[in-house]
């Protein structure tokens, strides 16, 4: 039934469930749907439509011009615009809702909508677009609005006005990995003589002398160009007196080239420069897919990555969009819904509702009245509030929280890397073996001893141990993203890998807002009744109304317009239809407006009271519910790692939550940021490795406190805290198994390391025998680099099949 | 054996005008972005200005 209802009444724009059609054929979800359908349609654009069926976004919030007032600013522009002449400029936007073909189509067909825009130019994965206008005829600001217009507001936040993005892929690895895999394919050739042995008449000697002179010209720029950020990283360690995984690989690089340019000088050899470039190229390939996944994975996690550019500034009664940057002390300012608040400020308005959702997790917005101080970060919803600065955005608590000393000084948290932290030992081995051979062999016959030397310099260089980290965490963190866990970093598999305790933050990561379960208490509902509260809570912005309002969607009910609705913001709604008169809100609001006293019920949950035509109905009781899956996984996690629960909440929650925990030693309740911060850390004593999952700033401390911080956001573009990884909420269910899956990882990483320290035991037996031809060096390293990377990532996925995730094909 | 030197020089040559070329594509910034490209050759060129509904994005050709 419901099926069909969809099919029919889907809007044409969007897809949304329509609600009112304007013509036969066409039907729209809402007027801004409508408005941008019949722009592309005028304008020639509709292959839109004809590329992906429903593309678009829906456009239920209206659009406020004056938002972009800004962007005439000079000192805005001027940091936007990448280029400029007299004529033509060009700016590029962060556009998160590109999401199909249609998108990128219409959104490099943007000259059909506005002459000034010469070509737009978008880049897919990096959901970008780069925008060349024509000064003259159009600006900024009315590109911008347009692109608001068909529902692709780009993205611009105070973090991209202070630097500009950087390509994640720099075009020189590209340049580096191409000379290496040119040079490696040209020696490879002129080496093939000498693998064959082919030494027929005296004219191959000249070739001999060719050759060698040509291998070397080609090694050359592999030498100083490729691999000169290894040698590079190799000496900034040893000047720290560190050793990174880097410093074998300089000391092997550089025994090889030295040893082949010997030989081929003085012609006791063919040299190994076949190997030399064959292992920077195969170690540049593990840096791309490093970089490559490095890209997937960088997410904005900057407090001003999430505060507005602007907002609107009341200067002599004259409302103004300014730069957040310059508010100051006293400046008033005007947040209309949906904004969020910069900075620390003063009601000026008789009563406000705000959603702190983002600091705090908690979804029910709170009610805020005149003079009360409100904190930045929160989130404005109903009408137009007015606010008196009280502290510059970057003395903000939000700011504050931000900079808490806890989140700076825990930056030596950046794990060193495994093959990093083997590299010391590894070197130190190679050097010993090194020596004692080198030894050895002068003892026996003195003039094999330096070739030995080198030989073993050679022959244990790690290439294949440096490729088992990129390739393994780069196929993993690509499998944990496509099952919604998104790392900051690739160390981040190491840490999750090996927690042994789970701390939840409970306001929102456990339990589900979107579900919270609503029940209604008291008499049947007729369906007239049901139809009056369903249209009387359709335009309500409050969370409550919503879920009232969706709670009845699903009945299929008709939708009536109301006469006249006034809503008081966080307390109720009052429609009067033709004949009925409605009310609905918290008890304080119905016995304010109806007179009628209300019997008291449980205060454990909250209520929205129902009066229609001055009788009391009845009630929605609105629960927490956990979210799906997560009674299951609870149990789950329960057997293999201690839990524990920190809330900022009452303890409401704790009855139906003790089965879960601990009771009595693992839960706390109404615990301060500060107070979960100090509990991780107490934990982190003991020596626990310590999963926190939480979400909001409010837990920024104690997620980044912890051994390992995951944020739960139910929208992966939302903003991240001093987190470690973003987990998408629906994913929670699954955490258990990714944390499986990273464990394994691990062992497959250390499983891939004992391969390659096989094949360089192996190359180590012909090196130390003094039997290490360059064919032999020719075949086992690429060998090695190859098996490798085919093994992690093979390992990897068919793990990850085995164990029910996701994987890409 | 002449030509077997010439042979190699030349080739070596035609090799590195092919590495100038990918030198060329990488700074022309053709690997920069390398998804986009392949949705964006399946657009039709653009249209001439009827608002015909039921166009396909097929080649009309």
């Amino acid at each position: 039934m419901e099926d069909v209802i969809a099919k029919h009444t889907s809007c044409s724009h969007c897809g949304e469930p329509a609600e009112f059609n304007t013509n036969s054929e066409l039907s729209f979800c809402c007027q801004g749907c409508e408005t941008v359908y019949h722009l592309l349609a005028d304008n020639n654009l509709h292959t839109y439509y004809d590329l992906d069926s429903t593309p678009g976004t829906t456009i239920k919030q209206s659009i406020e011009r004056k938002r972009f007032d800004y962007l005439i600013d000079k000192d805005v522009q001027e940091k936007l615009i990448d280029f400029k002449n007299a004529e033509v400029a060009s700016a590029s936007f962060n556009i998160p809702n590109i999401h199909c073909t249609s998108c990128v189509w219409l959104l490099e067909n943007l000259q059909n909508l506005n002459d000034g825009i010469l070509q737009g130019t978008v880049n897919f994965l990096k959901r970008r677009l780069t925008i060349v206008f024509d000064t003259k005829k159009t600006d900024l600001r009315s590109i911008v609005e347009l692109l608001t217009t068909i529902g692709y507001e780009p993205n611009l936040k105070l973090d991209q006005l202070e630097e500009r993005e950087q390509v994640s892929v720099p075009r020189d690895l590209w340049l580096k990995l191409g000379v290496a895999g040119f040079c490696f394919g040209n020696i490879m050739l002129f080496s093939f003589p000498e693998y064959l042995n082919m030494s027929v008449s005296d004219s191959v000697d000249t070739f001999k002398v060719l050759f060698g002179i040509l291998n070397i010209l080609l090694a050359i720029p592999v030498l100083v160009y490729s691999s000169i950020d290894y040698l590079k990283s190799a000496w900034a360690a040893i000047s720290q007196k560190g050793i990174n995984l880097d410093v074998p690989i300089s000391i092997g690089i550089i025994a090889l080239f030295g040893r082949s340019l010997y030989e081929i000088l003085s012609g006791t050899g063919a040299g190994y420069f076949d190997s030399f470039s064959g292992f920077i190229f195969f170690l540049l390939i593990g840096k791309m897919v490093q970089k490559k996944t490095f890209q997937g994975l960088s997410f904005d996690r900057d407090y001003k990555s999430y505060l507005p550019i602007s907002v609107l500034k009341l200067i002599n009664g004259v409302e103004r969009s300014v730069s957040v940057k310059t508010l100051t002390i006293g400046d008033e300012i005007i947040l209309r819904n949906n904004e969020l608040i910069p900075c620390d400020s003063i009601l000026q308005s008789d009563s406000a509702i705000i959603d702190y959702s983002f600091i705090t997790g908690e979804s029910t917005p709170v009610t805020k009245i005149y003079g009360e101080l409100i904190f930045a970060g929160g989130k404005i919803l109903g009408s137009q509030t007015r606010m008196l600065v009280s502290k510059k955005v970057q003395h903000s608590y939000l700011t504050q929280l931000w900079e808490n000393d806890a989140i700076n000084l825990t930056n030596d948290k950046t794990h060193q890397s495994l093959a990093d932290r083997i590299s010391p030992y590894f070197t130190f081995i190679v050097i010993v073996i090194a020596f004692a051979s080198c030894l050895t062999w002068f003892f026996i016959e003195p003039s094999k001893a330096f070739t030995v030397f080198t030989a073993v310099l050679i022959v244990a260089c790690p290439c294949a141990l440096a490729l088992s980290g990129p390739f393994t965490f780069g196929s993993a963190t690509n499998i944990l993203s496509l099952n919604g866990l998104f790392l900051k970093n690739i160390e981040g598999i190491e840490s999750i890998g090996n927690v042994d305790t789970i701390v939840f933050d409970k306001t929102g990561t456990i339990t589900d807002s979107e579900k919270a379960e609503i029940t209604f208490i008291g008499n049947a509902l007729t369906e007239d009744e049901k139809e009056l509260i369903f249209s009387s809570t359709k335009n309500s912005t409050h969370p409550y109304s919503k879920k009232i309002y969706r709670f009845f969607k699903e009945e299929g009910l008709n939708y009536s317009i109301p006469e006249r609705i006034e809503e008081i913001r966080g307390k109720g709604i009052h429609a009067s239809f033709q004949l009925t008169n409605v009310h609905l809100g918290s008890k304080s609001f119905i016995e304010e407006y109806t007179g009628i006293k209300i019997p008291i019920s449980g205060t454990k949950s909250s209520h929205v009271y129902i009066v229609i035509d001055y009788k009391f109905v009845g009630s929605f009781e609105f629960k927490n519910h956990l979210r799906t899956g997560v009674d299951k996984l609870l149990n789950k996690l329960k057997a293999a790692f201690n839990l524990y629960l920190l809330s900022g909440d009452n303890q409401k929650d704790g009855i139906w939550l003790a089965k879960y925990f601990d009771a009595d030693k693992n839960m706390y309740f109404n615990q301060s940021p500060q107070q979960k911060l100090a509990f991780v850390a107490s934990l982190s004593d003991i020596q626990k490795k310590v999963l926190m999952i939480g979400d909001g700033l409010n837990d920024a401390g104690a997620l980044n406190k912890s051994h390992f911080g995951i944020a739960l956001s139910d929208k992966t573009s939302s903003f991240s805290p001093a987190c470690d990884a973003i987990l998408d909420g629906n994913e929670l269910q699954n955490i258990d198994k990714l944390i499986e899956f990273s464990k394994v990882s691990i062992s497959i990483v250390h499983f891939s390391f004992g391969l390659s320290l096989l094949y360089n035991i192996t190359g180590l037996s012909f090196a130390i025998t003094g039997h290490l031809s360059p064919l032999v060096a020719a075949i086992l390293m690429p060998l090695s680099s190859i098996t490798i990377m085919a093994f992690t990532t093979f390992a990897t996925r068919l793990k990850a099949r085995k164990m029910g995730l996701k994987i890409w094909v | 054996m002449g030509v077997i030197f010439f042979l190699i020089l030349f080739s070596i040559s035609v090799a590195l005008i092919f590495l100038a070329a990918f030198f060329w594509a990488v700074k022309t910034g053709q690997f920069d972005d390398q998804y986009t490209p392949s949705v964006r050759i399946l657009f039709d060129e653009k249209k001439s200005s009827t608002k015909n509904k039921t166009q396909t994005t097929k080649r009309d050709s």
